[in-house]
């Protein structure tokens, strides 16, 4: 089916981004935006903006009906749900295939089977790619039998969990009964699905993913790897490729699992299978996000592929247009991502006006971003302001050029997390490269003090 | 945004010079309106303080409207029933039977004047607001947004 007119079923950046693609494409763009960001960047660059309810995402992007019902009716040939909101979730997914509307993603099949951990976790046991020690728990007994032989600390995930939430971390085995219950209530709640299951839980480990393109019909690429370590909460704040300081073999392995992996689904579009790498560079799988992910321009700036493009075009039916033997991947590359959170309030997000906002610009920076002076951050939504990008032929020019990026920005009207990109940018251990995810923890128990002065433009 | 005393008060003169009733302004988030004759006073509205207000845009009408008096049909009597969520608008129970309002036809808060269909669930739309059809601007099977004007009616005194 050809694409003429997508409808754009998130906000912020990453609407601001698919529309900026969708354009150089010369396809038709419709924002289905909430009446809080009837105002915002994309509803100005979108052809046409329809209001699909109130600010709360329960009564606007997270109705599955609405959306379709706005697509059906602008009409729209297809729709782009971005990251987070309804991207992951298999009804839209399925009621845009009982309706011929193209949904730019995966099939409803294919996000079910990664959507559920412990399906994912046997799928890559089914090609050989390494898990971390665990097993589902429906009880009590049976929890704390798995938890003594996986030892701790380790982890009550959530089985329709994922991204970092949904996790319980677990020191001794006496927490254990408590943790579960709490785990289990809470999944129900939050996924509608109350199962919970145990993983061991490595310490120092570096968090490594891997982008993949399918077509859908067995063929997948991959477009390397990002390292997201730097972490808080499990929330990714930088990202950057190639991993710095992984062994040239493993990276190889990790690409390799990765392909596996999605080709055994038949994977349609873009996707990243997550790993783990421990200390002695052994790797686990984590899981499968069948999404474009909020660090894509970090391949993108390192392959040169447009990955919306490419969603597009695969969703539209041209396939996947690309041979492995296409993607050359040059320099290195970081993001920094920015949030409306205040580090002297324990990263507290800011809502409210901007009332100015100035990013940079210069060789080698790219800035997706939704935000200008005058621009609301409603609290309604997730923090993420902007993110900034820097690319150079090695780390240390791209590092540099990061660190004047983050020098020339500034955001008045709400409080960001640029101090604490500035004190990571300054960390002798992230310089060096390859640190693991308990960084930004250990940073800040450190150096919460130098953040806090530094706090607020 | 917001607005100075002196740049409401340049506001609502240039509203008394023109020819129109009722003036309704919305500058990044800022909204202000403002009509002719009305007791009371000009209503700015910040959004992030008025979060989750509905997109309708709510004249302001005195609720002691006095009962004595008759329903008034006057510009400033003017109320926009908005669509309660997006979806197609039927104006008739099923194709081909008459609507459920006219131009003319009076209506009370509860009666229906349409319907709004969500992936074939039938949402029945009312009219909120007690008064006479004024005008219907929203089409028959067309897309409705969210907020969006359905009809308008003139609106009764309070019985």
């Amino acid at each position: 089916m050809t694409i003429r007119r997508v409808l754009i079923a998130n906000r912020g950046e990453i609407a601001t981004r698919i529309i900026r693609t969708c354009r150089a494409l010369g396809l038709e763009t419709v924002l289905a935006a909430s009446e809080a960001d009837l105002d915002s960047t994309p509803a100005r660059l979108a052809d046409r903006t329809i209001c699909i309810g109130p600010a709360r995402p329960a009564d606007s992007y997270l109705k599955v009906e609405t959306i379709v019902q706005a697509a059906l009716g602008a009409p729209a040939d297809a729709i782009h749900p971005g990251y987070g909101f309804l991207s992951e979730r298999p009804e839209l997914a399925r009621l845009c295939e009982r309706h011929d509307i193209v949904f730019i993603g995966p099939t409803a099949a294919q996000i079910e089977a990664v959507a559920d951990k412990l399906r994912a976790r046997a799928a890559a046991e089914a090609v050989a790619i390494p898990v971390l020690p665990g097993a589902a728990v429906d009880s009590v007994d049976a929890a704390m039998s798995v938890a003594r032989l996986i030892g701790t600390p380790l982890l009550v995930k959530a089985v329709g969990g994922g991204g970092g939430r949904g996790m319980k971390r677990i020191e001794r085995l006496t927490e254990l009964p408590a943790a579960i219950a709490l785990a289990a209530s809470e999944a129900g709640a939050a996924f509608g699905d109350a199962r919970v299951y145990l993983e061991r839980l490595v310490t120092r480990a570096r968090h490594i993913e891997v982008q993949v393109l399918g077509d859908g019909a067995g063929r997948v690429i991959q477009l390397g790897e990002r390292d997201c370590s730097v972490q808080r909460r499990y929330q990714k704040l930088i990202e950057e490729s190639p991993a710095p300081g992984l062994p040239e073999l493993l990276c190889h392995r990790l690409h390799e699992a990765a392909v596996r992996f999605a080709e055994r689904l038949s994977y349609r579009g873009a996707g990243t299978v997550e790993f783990l790498v421990d200390e002695q560079q052994a790797f686990y799988f984590l899981e499968m996000n069948a999404r474009i992910q909020v660090e894509h321009p970090v391949t993108e700036v390192i392959t040169g592929v447009d990955l919306v493009a490419e969603q597009i075009a695969i969703a539209g039916g041209d396939g996947l247009r690309l041979d492995q033997s296409d993607i050359r991947r040059s320099g290195c590359a970081i993001e920094c991502r920015v949030n409306a959170e205040d580090p002297a309030r324990d990263f507290r997000p800011s809502p409210g006006l901007v009332t100015e906002a100035r990013w940079p610009t210069g060789p080698g920076i790219r800035v997706d971003t939704h935000i200008a002076a005058g621009s609301r951050v409603p609290p309604y939504y997730d923090s993420l302001l902007a993110k900034i990008i820097a690319h150079a032929p090695d780390r240390t020019t791209a590092l540099r050029r990061m660190h004047d990026a983050i020098a020339s920005s500034a955001v008045s009207g709400v409080a960001t997390n640029l101090p604490f990109h500035a004190l990571v940018l300054g960390e002798p251990d992230f310089l060096a490269g390859g640190v693991d995810t308990e960084f930004v923890a250990q940073l800040l128990e450190r150096d919460s003090l130098r953040v806090e002065g530094a706090t607020l433009g | 945004m917001t607005l100075t005393a002196r740049e409401v008060a340049e506001i609502t003169r240039l509203l008394e010079e023109s020819i129109f009733d009722e003036l309704h302004l919305e500058i990044d988030g800022l909204k202000l309106h403002l009509r002719r004759g009305s007791p009371a006073p000009p209503q700015m509205v910040d959004d992030s303080a008025a979060a989750g207000v509905s997109a309708q845009v709510t004249p302001i009408v005195p609720d002691d409207a006095g009962p004595a008096e008759k329903p008034i049909v006057r510009e400033g009597d003017l109320q926009d029933v908005p669509a309660p969520m997006l979806g197609t608008f039927y104006r008739a129970p099923k194709p081909g039977e008459p609507p459920f309002v006219e131009v003319g036809a009076p209506v009370e808060a509860d009666t229906i004047i349409g319907i709004i269909e969500v992936m074939k669930l039938m949402n029945t739309v009312r009219a909120g607001v007690r008064g006479i059809v004024a005008e219907i601007p929203a089409r028959d099977g067309a897309l409705v947004e969210y907020g969006e004007t359905l009809l308008r009616v003139r609106r009764a005194s309070e019985p």
